[in-house]
């Protein structure tokens, strides 16, 4: 199966294509992923599989993407969500 | 040979299980039957409010009910808490309800007036704020520009449904009583003083039976001589993505969860029992969330959902005793949340004695004769 090349917190990395957004941040060394938006305790992908929202990512800019559901693709950014603030 | 217990408490609910937890608590051993994943939950699809100051125009009795059971929610909810280890998120923040223009201020005006006018004390201690003192109440918020004002009700919060619902089963459980899933009634037949309670799992024999099955009570108390009309009606929630913190008071139509969630709600909707969102409701309740709060036009909507609140003819609880048939009781409302902390104490040390307090006899159904 071919690579594509994919940027995980401003890092290059090259993931088996049909790999996910998550399984390439967790491959690019991450121990977390997202910080909770109420407590700011680090979290990270747990079930891998659509149910438990752990995984949540900014994927090219946009926030709240569950990173486990979210195929890898050429160039894609991959980038830990910090809390969401409604006021700015 | 049929099985026997003490009480059945039909409904496994808010509103059958905080009962069930107050007749625990007073030594009774109720047995709990709950009906399928498929029945009508109004315990599990709820905004979480624990609310008091809209409540009660028409009926000072509600207004009063419902203050004390905002009153004992705090030591309802650590007792929860110190007993089961769940937290029901219980928050008395106070809560708000908005104004969108003068005239909306001032219709919200005299609806609090005269909800204060009915009787000679006023249990709301609710007043109006002005855009200026609700910026004070929330100095964080940044309010969207046509926001005149809101009624303001100190004795307002916030719990989690869920948790609650969790917190009480366990409770109950832990005291003696028997939860038993998946276990709808079909008929209830009196014999002899007792009362045959009559499941797909074979029939159970008691002396003292509480209906307390939302919509599930309506096939059922005719046998024990209740004619209480139940109606549904359909509310639809939107809810977004968590976000940090806004430091916003909950109020009835947007409320931020403990989790971060923004909730924004709701309607109010003649049809049975059909569960489906609609994007035209979604899209009313968000128009207006977002002119109280412009900014939430940046945050994800991430689902909707509705359900079927349980009313009766006058929105209020209706409590009876079986004047028929003694022992048997039916309790029956709208806001099972607030009301869990005097189901669990004043109504189930009423249907503990047997015996109603003038307070909760105001709920009779007759009223709505």
């Amino acid at each position: 199966m071919s690579n594509v090349t994919v940027n995980v917190e401003g890092k290059a990395i090259s993931v088996p294509a049909g790999e996910s957004a998550a399984g390439a941040a967790l491959a690019a060394g991450l121990t977390h992923t997202r910080v909770s938006p109420v407590t700011g305790e680090p979290r990270a992908p747990y079930c891998m599989m659509g149910v438990c929202f752990e995984c949540l990512m900014v994927i090219d800019g946009v926030p709240s993407r569950q990173a486990c559901m979210v195929p890898v693709r050429e160039g894609m950014r991959i980038e830990r969500q910090t809390a969401v603030e409604v006021w700015k | 040979m049929s099985e026997t217990a003490e009480c059945v408490v039909i409904g496994g609910g808010v509103v059958g299980s905080a009962i069930a937890y107050g007749l625990a608590k007073r030594g009774e051993k109720p047995l709990v039957l709950d009906g399928g994943d498929s029945s009508i939950r109004s315990s599990r699809v709820n905004f979480g409010l624990v609310w008091l100051h809209s409540k009660g125009d028409g009926m000072a009795a509600y207004g009063f009910w419902t203050r004390r059971a905002c009153d004992l929610w705090q030591q309802f909810a650590d007792e929860l808490t110190d007993e089961t280890g769940v937290n029901t998120q219980y928050v008395k923040s106070g809560g708000v309800n908005y104004c969108l223009s003068e005239a909306e201020y001032n219709k919200r005006s005299e609806t609090m007036q005269r909800m204060r006018g009915q009787a000679a004390e006023d249990p709301y201690e609710a007043r109006m704020v002005d855009r200026g003192e609700l910026r004070q109440l929330m100095p964080r918020a940044k309010l969207g520009g046509d926001v005149t004002g809101a009624s303001y009700g100190p004795h307002d919060g916030t719990c989690s449904p869920l948790y609650l619902l969790r917190a009480l089963h366990a409770g109950m459980t832990k005291r003696g009583a028997q939860y038993r899933a998946d276990s709808p009634v079909t008929a209830i037949k009196p014999v002899d003083g007792r009362f045959e309670v009559v499941t797909a799992g074979g029939v159970i024999s008691t002396p003292k039976v509480v209906l307390a099955a939302g919509h599930g009570s309506m096939p059922l108390e005719k046998a024990l001589g209740f004619d209480v009309e139940i109606i549904a009606e359909r509310g639809q929630i939107v809810v977004t993505e968590r976000v940090a913190p806004m430091g916003i008071l909950p109020a009835n139509g947007v409320r931020q969860s403990t989790e971060g969630t923004v909730l924004i709600g709701t309607t109010t909707e003649s049809v049975g029992f059909d569960l489906s969102t609609t994007p035209q409701a979604g899209a009313a309740m968000v128009k207006r969330a977002l002119s109280v709060f412009p900014a939430l036009a940046g945050v994800r909507i991430v689902r909707t959902w509705a359900g079927v609140r349980t009313l009766t003819r006058d929105k209020c609880p209706v409590y009876e005793q079986s004047g028929q048939y003694p022992g048997a009781f039916i309790a029956t409302c709208h806001s099972g949340v607030t009301l869990a902390a005097v189901h669990a104490n004043d109504l189930a040390e009423a249907i503990h004695n047997g015996k109603f307090t003038p307070m909760i006899d105001a709920f009779h159904g007759r009223r709505l004769k």
